[in-house]
């Protein structure tokens, strides 16, 4: 698979914040990737870099093979961002706004695209309305409608659902699937984890400018598999202590974090053997977002011994 | 070049959809120092015998075109930074010599179609001459560019409007003020007329007033090397800001 991104030990220094630390990441064409990591972990920065706003201090980036600093027009042109902030010029309408973008890149008469563009983000009946009277979550479609204007290779979008109805976010996400599927790489940045686990093929957690988890989002789960069991007994008080001291208690629950389901059987037929009725019962896979606590808790990629 | 046609095209798009402000109003406000100094002075002042209020056109054009190119680049560029819109033209291919030459080229444009909007309505007040018609159209090139380019500078440099501002009425406006736009400097004591012949706009209103006159201060070639030299070094430091990226990219 070409690397699509390619991103080779790549430090960025702000006084004394080191905002990326040595990171290294080969994003392959038609990835849907993901980047998670704390607020200040360094995504916008990194994605900075790849957009050429900012300079790294030392380190090479490409996009589909060329250098963003040295070759930077090809690169730019093979990329679409759209920015976290919820940005616009006032001065202009939805499709005046889109067709200078499409301007920038050297596209004349490009209105077929925008056109279809508009109607995927359901954005046609406010082609001809200013920026200004737009609500939050049509500017927001309007930042995803710029960064596409161009058909880039390699789309980038950071933090796109925040702020988002519904509604919107799964019109967004259908669109950004089908563009995916149609070829283009995707790169999201988001703080909604349901949204990387369901969409993104391959995860990199950042934490303080440093890649400290990459893998794809079924092996980052399956690695921090755990089924959480939850049990609420009656007197619980009676339990033995060889039973409770594998869990822990929680808003009338006891708690057990098992490694696998093998695990469920032996421990319900302790409690029951121990005289307390189980009186509800419940059992939770691990999500993203247990992983990405792990993680950012320090426990890097190997899981702790329970 | 694309890039340089849009963005030059989005410039002068952002000015002419509020024209009453952009346009219009500096029209107005020159019209009305005209009025009222003429009222004042037409008559007891000739200047190279030329009358009074025919001299204080030129002036007059000079500094609404110098600052209205001025406000154009610099407030274009300070409002994208404040609003973060700047970004989308951080993004797409566009080098750093198509950005300025777009910025710039708006900035002169809106300062040229404020400088001639201004003529059509002075020229039933004033009896004016068009001796050199060549010299009018490349002083009112150089000062838009001068301006436009020094806008840029501003409004790169600031982070806020006051100091934008700031920057714009202690700077500019003494400097233009004090150009010659009401007076000639050889009305001035000898000390003044030495200060007054470093200040760079104070060559432009003299070669523009040649322009009409026939008649200047300097000679208007020396106003031309002057503008020109000024130009010139204005350009080179906001090229080199743009292309080291300074307080656009990081």
């Amino acid at each position: 698979m070409r690397a699509a991104v390619s991103i080779e030990q790549v430090t960025k220094r702000f006084g004394s914040v080191q905002a990326l630390d040595g990171v290294s990441l080969q994003i392959g064409e038609g990835e849907f990737f993901g980047l998670l990591g704390p607020n200040g972990a360094g995504k916008t920065t990194l994605i900075s870099c790849l957009a050429g706003l900012a300079r790294p201090d030392s380190g090479q980036v490409s996009v589909m093979g060329f250098d963003v600093q040295n070759d930077y027009r090809e690169a730019r042109r093979q990329l679409g961002v759209v920015p976290q902030e919820l940005v616009f010029d006032p001065f202009f309408t939805v499709r005046e706004t889109l067709r200078i973008q499409s301007g920038y890149f050297g596209i004349r008469r490009n209105d077929d695209w925008i056109d279809e563009i508009l109607e995927n983000l359901d954005l046609t009946a406010k082609a001809d309305t200013n920026m200004r009277r737009l609500s939050g979550g049509m500017k927001r479609r309007v930042l995803v409608a710029q960064a596409l204007v161009h058909k880039p290779s390699v789309i980038v979008l950071d933090e796109p659902t925040a702020g988002v109805d519904v509604e919107l976010r799964q019109g967004l996400w259908q669109f950004v699937q089908r563009l995916n599927d149609e070829g283009h790489t995707v790169i999201l940045t988001t703080h909604y984890l349901e949204e990387a686990e369901a969409l993104c093929g391959r995860i990199a957690m950042l934490k303080q400018g440093r890649v400290v988890a990459l893998d794809s989002t079924r092996n980052l789960l399956d690695r921090f598999s755990v089924h959480k069991l939850g049990l609420r007994v009656e007197a619980a008080d009676k339990l033995p202590e060889a039973i409770t001291r594998r869990g822990s208690l929680s808003e009338g629950y006891l708690n057990f974090m098992l490694g696998s389901m093998n695990e469920v059987e032996p421990l319900l037929t302790a409690v029951r053997e121990s005289g307390c009725p189980i009186r509800d019962m419940r059992l939770s896979t691990t999500d993203l977002e247990d992983v990405f606590i792990e993680v950012m808790n320090g426990q890097d990629v190997e899981r702790e011994a329970r | 070049m694309s890039g340089f046609r849009t963005l030059l095209y989005k410039e002068v798009l952002r000015f002419w959809k509020v024209a009453i402000q952009t346009i219009a109003a500096p029209v107005v406000t020159a019209l009305l120092y005209l009025l009222i100094f003429a009222h004042v002075l037409e008559g007891r002042v000739e200047i190279n015998n030329v009358r009074y209020t025919a001299f204080l056109v030129p002036g007059l054009i000079m500094m609404s075109v110098l600052q209205n190119a001025f406000a154009n680049s610099s407030s274009s560029l300070i409002g994208a930074k404040m609003t973060g819109s700047i970004i989308f033209v951080l993004l797409p291919p566009i080098s750093y010599g198509e950005f300025f030459l777009a910025y710039v080229g708006a900035a002169v444009l809106r300062g040229a179609m404020v400088g001639l909007g201004l003529l059509a309505v002075t020229v039933w007040f004033a009896p004016l001459q068009f001796v050199a018609p060549w010299w009018i159209l490349v002083f009112l090139l150089i000062g838009g560019g001068i301006m436009g380019a020094l806008g840029m500078i501003a409004g790169i440099w600031a982070d806020k409007f006051d100091q934008l501002s700031a920057f714009q009425n202690f700077l500019i406006m003494p400097l233009t003020m004090l150009s010659g736009v009401f007076y000639s400097i050889h009305s001035l004591p000898p000390f003044w007329q030495k200060i007054s012949h470093l200040n760079p706009f104070f060559y432009l209103i003299d070669g523009l007033r040649y322009g009409f006159f026939g008649v200047s201060d300097v000679s208007p070639f020396l106003s031309l090397a002057v503008s020109t030299a000024f130009l010139l070094m204005v350009s080179v430091v906001i090229l080199l800001l743009l292309r080291k990226g300074y307080k656009l990219r990081y």
